[in-house]
């Protein structure tokens, strides 16, 4: 006999809730939420905050080149925030752009990932018999390999595949194919080890007492009740597949030079390493350090908020 | 009064043999387990039919095979006089199926946690392709609870407001028949109490058929009209709660009547009952009681009794009747 | 009479939440002489167990002791340390819980269980160890005990698993048994087993038992006394008899009413209005008020009733005497 008229918001009760008090009290989901927040704003508004745009070859003097971070240049007097690499493009704006590419991949990755793996998974676990036995024999051989060279050979196979002419248009969605592909094993997994035991719950066996199909007890019933652990990897695959990019794209194999990702601009630094403009290196480098670490550690956190035995 | 549900011969069998690398590799044969056996029974229209045993007599597996998430391995069930598991017509098996609905021992497991109150509430009626303008906020006030509740979720309930839920589901259909598996053994006595009035009240109003399964024999005797007593998968004593309270006839009923505890037993010395119940893989041969009955004779290890008309009770035991107590 | 072997004090447990101080266990007080068993019922969430738990010192952390004593043949013990604690739990306290797989190792034998906790309380060689385990698991009722000792948790039976805990409660000869549900997850015939044997140990021993479940039946047939606990406070304390067939307390009379044994022959059962209140919610005055049918004006007011500051029987400003008791009315 609630009062209506008494009833908290639902945004009130959210932010009254266990999970919101965990947040609050916890110093790494803070700031590792909001470095990476930081970092997916600052990718996504790029445009607006690079000074220049390093793709815009009208913006570029070459005569910049190998400007170290914040002293003008002994040719043009320009000054940089963070530097130029070779080329003359200001570095402050290539992590800006390049981030764009690595966040986007990496998103794309882990939610096609995600979609592939919930599937196989779901219909593994529900299903049972064969066709569970055919999913996940795939899933573990697939295992068995490094996901790397899982993600390399689809890389090397689907450029034998393409036309010169479309392979740099293609190259990141293959790129998004070939870390998703490496990655949907783990969701699979996890999803039918979930629904394996959601499905013997009485409300699954109510569901089907009426009648009611396997296809949408699978997806109304089953699915939100397997989300809260596949979340939870979610969030750490997503910090793998930025990792994952950037070592592709590292190897020549990713991301091509025209829209260079993270990893593409930290290959192209390395070259310089040596002969002391460490800047080209160093910049990129970090912010793929920040970005993952952020991404891991609230990963980390949300497993251990999302986990009941540790309640 | 018609019957409802009428059982023949009912059987399940479950293959519980180890995956078939093992049985290769280890040279085990098969391993059947006999779960339900042969048992028949009829359910008259707007009664409360229960069915009472211990661990592995059954009672869930049969429930099941009524309610149609079970195959039977042998033997037929008629809802209506239908089939379910011959029936072509997909319009009977509609019309029976909405019929049937069952509530669940463990009100935490039988309430999906991600959804609200009253779509939970109205999925039979969404299932069916009926309206549900307002039903489920019909159904809340119905089984006690408020109208505004449809839109919280499970979790926001005690044991017993969930169970009122699960009661206000099954009606969603208007069904004839529910099959209550355990209804209350998860719940507080006072608790237990609100909920099994509510169920007798809603059974007066629509007129309901109750297959109620429990192993509290307190909760049968209040509900039941007509009791059916289970050991190891088979029927071994049929009857009204008044003669098998009163006399009962099958020498396990006696055992458990005598060993089931008393509000007035105050430092009664009851001795207890001999051994537990056998391994269901491997029952015992003849009569599946005869190695705990006081009773056995020779006959009851090489022969099986079969349930017969005995007064007013049906009865599985060649010495029905005597007491050994 | 003698020496009491548990004495509980004014017991309160609390528990620190980000929403206040919740109290599981409030001002609870009872004793078990030698030779006794003492019921303790109530519905989930009424603190029987925890009240349990806190005698042996188990409670989980935040929840802790903050108020009151509890005294074990005389001597104190809810301030000692933990190692200090574990010596008396094992040596002077057994415990049988409600599933008894969480009490036995499971890749361990139960003879070797039995023998290593036999030497480590009552200093024997390893041969009078093994003897007394037998000997052990001969009195609750192992057949065979001889042959079975060596035998894993998993090889017996739900009923003989949990004969197997309590050998293994009773095997340093404690002065006090802590049984938490120990008959709920078995079948109706070995309950009675379970509970007869529990009976005669208690009275071949000397031996105090505190028997915490929610069957009123097994309370009826097994405990000398029973202590009816309602929101973390006892409602009602006396001899079982007097306890079931004439309830003081308006809660305990309901729960007695409410049970389908006491409303034989009628088409419904009584019940209690209401839920129990959640912990943090508590009403003023009596946590029972709102709920109770003879409620009057002091019951919302005053402070929570105490059994001592009541009439030593009933939590309660108002008790009810025989003829007031619900139970005919349903």
């Amino acid at each position: 006999m609630s009062d209506a008229a008494h009833e908290p918001s639902r945004l009130a009760k959210m932010l009254d809730s266990d999970f919101a008090y965990k947040f609050r009290t916890s110093p790494v989901a803070m700031v590792s939420t909001a470095v990476t927040l930081l970092l997916v704003l600052a990718a996504i508004f790029a445009p607006l905050i690079a000074p220049l745009d390093p793709f815009n070859p009208a913006s570029l003097n070459l005569m910049n080149g190998f400007t170290p971070p914040s002293t003008p240049n002994q040719f043009t007097g320009e000054s940089f925030l963070l530097g130029t690499d070779d080329q003359g493009r200001d570095v402050y704006s290539t992590i800006l752009y390049g981030m764009r590419i690595s966040l986007f991949v990496g998103f794309a990755a882990v939610a096609f990932a995600m979609v592939l793996g919930i599937s196989l998974g779901l219909i593994a676990g529900y299903v049972g018999g064969w066709t569970e036995t055919i999913i996940m024999r795939i899933a573990d051989v697939q295992l068995t390999f490094p996901s790397i060279l899982v993600a390399m050979l689809i890389t090397g196979v689907a450029k034998g595949f393409t036309p010169v002419e479309y392979r740099d248009s293609m190259a990141i969605i293959v790129l998004i194919v070939a870390i998703g592909l490496s990655d949907w094993v783990q969701f699979a997994r996890v999803v039918r080890g979930s629904t394996l035991v959601e499905k013997n719950k009485e409300y699954v066996q109510a569901a089907r007492l009426i009648g009611r199909s396997p296809f949408t007890i699978m997806l109304k019933h089953i699915l939100p009740n397997v989300l809260s652990p596949v979340l939870v990897i979610a969030t750490i695959s997503l910090a793998l597949a930025i990792i994952a990019e950037a070592t592709l794209s590292f190897l020549g194999v990713g991301a091509p030079p025209t829209q260079p990702s993270l990893g593409t601009l930290i290959r192209i630094g390395q070259g310089y390493l040596y002969s002391g403009e460490w800047w080209i290196l160093f910049f990129p480098a970090v912010t793929l350090l920040a970005l993952a670490l952020a991404v891991n550690l609230l990963g980390d956190w949300l497993r251990d908020a999302l986990n009941p035995k540790l309640r | 009064m018609g019957i409802i549900v009428s059982v023949k011969n009912l059987t399940r069998v479950f293959d519980v043999s180890k995956p078939w690398l093992n049985r290769v590799i280890e040279r085990l044969p098969k391993r059947k387990l006999t779960a339900v056996s042969d048992v028949s029974f009829e359910i008259t229209e707007n009664t409360v039919y229960a069915l009472v045993g211990e661990s592995g007599s059954g009672k869930s597996t049969i429930g099941k095979m009524i309610v149609g998430l079970l195959p039977p391995s042998d033997g037929t069930v008629e809802i209506e006089g239908v089939n379910l598991a011959t029936e072509t017509d997909a319009g009977v098996i509609e019309r029976v199926r909405s019929d049937i609905q069952m509530i669940f021992q463990d009100p935490y497991a039988s309430l999906n946690p991600r959804w609200k109150v009253g779509d939970i509430i109205e999925e039979p009626a969404v299932a069916n392709g009926d309206a549900t303008d307002g039903l489920a906020e019909k159904l809340l006030e119905q089984v006690g609870l408020s109208a505004s509740d449809v839109r919280k979720f499970p979790h926001e309930f005690s044991g017993g407001q969930r169970q009122r839920i699960c009661v206000a589901r099954a009606l969603a259909s208007e069904p004839k028949l529910i099959v209550c598996d355990e209804p209350t053994s998860a719940l507080d006595v006072s608790v237990q109490a609100q909920v099994l009035n509510l169920m007798s009240d809603l059974k007066d109003e629509f007129g309901l058929t109750y297959l109620f399964i429990s192993h509290d024999l307190t909760v049968i005797q209040h509900m039941a009209d007509r009791i059916g007593v289970l050991y190891l998968g088979r029927l071994v004593e049929e009857a009204s709660p008044a003669d098998l309270f009163e006399t009962p006839q099958h020498p396990y009923t006696q055992m458990l009547l005598e060993a089931a505890p008393r509000m007035d037993g105050f430092g009664r010395e009851v001795t207890p009952p001999e051994g537990e119940i056998p391994d269901p893989i491997n029952p015992p041969t003849g009569c599946a009681f005869h190695p705990r009955c006081p009773l056995a004779i020779d006959r009851c290890a090489t022969e099986r009794p079969v349930l017969e008309q005995k007064e007013k009770a049906r009865v599985a035991c060649f010495r029905a009747g005597e007491r050994a107590i | 009479m003698s020496q009491p072997v548990l004495s509980v004090r004014d017991l309160i447990v609390e528990i620190p939440t980000r929403h206040g101080l919740l109290k599981p266990v409030d001002g609870v007080s009872y004793d078990i002489s030698p030779g006794e068993i003492l019921g303790v019922v109530g519905e989930s969430g009424a603190g029987k167990s925890m009240t349990g738990n806190a005698v042996i010192g188990l409670l989980d952390r935040p929840a802790r002791i903050a108020s009151g004593g509890i005294y074990l043949n005389g001597e104190r013990i809810d301030n000692l340390s933990l190692a200090q604690l574990r010596r008396y739990r094992g040596k002077q306290i057994g415990m049988v819980f409600q599933d008894p797989l969480t009490s036995l190792n499971p890749l361990l034998p139960i003879g070797d269980q039995l023998t290593e906790t036999i030497q480590e309380h009552l200093g024997v060689s390893g041969g009078e160890a093994h003897n007394r385990a037998v000997a052990a698991l001969d009195e609750v009722g192992i057949p065979a005990a001889k042959e079975r000792i060596g035998s894993y948790p998993h090889e017996f039976s739900g009923g003989m698993r949990q004969r197997v805990v309590i050998a293994l409660a009773l095997c340093a000869e404690p002065s006090l048994l802590i049984a938490d549900e120990p008959t709920t997850a078995l079948d109706v015939s070995v309950q009675a087993q379970i509970t007869s044997l529990l009976k005669r140990l208690c009275r071949e021993r000397g031996m105090a038992v505190m028997l915490v479940t929610h069957d009123m039946g097994v309370i009826a047939e097994t405990a000398d006394r029973v202590a009816v606990m309602y929101a973390g406070k006892l409602a009602e304390l006396g001899p079982v008899r007097e306890v079931i067939t004439s309830p003081r307390h308006p809660y305990t009379d309901g729960l007695m009413g409410s049970t389908p044994l006491a409303s034989k022959g009628k088409r419904r059962l009584h019940q209690i209005p209401g839920n129990m209140p959640r912990l943090g919610q508590l009403p003023d005055g009596c946590a029972f008020h709102p709920r109770c049918p003879y409620t009057q004006d002091r019951c919302k007011a005053d402070p929570g009733p105490r059994l001592k500051t009541c009439d030593g029987r009933a939590a309660c400003w108002f008790p009810l005497d025989g003829a007031q008791a619900a139970k005919g009315v349903a």
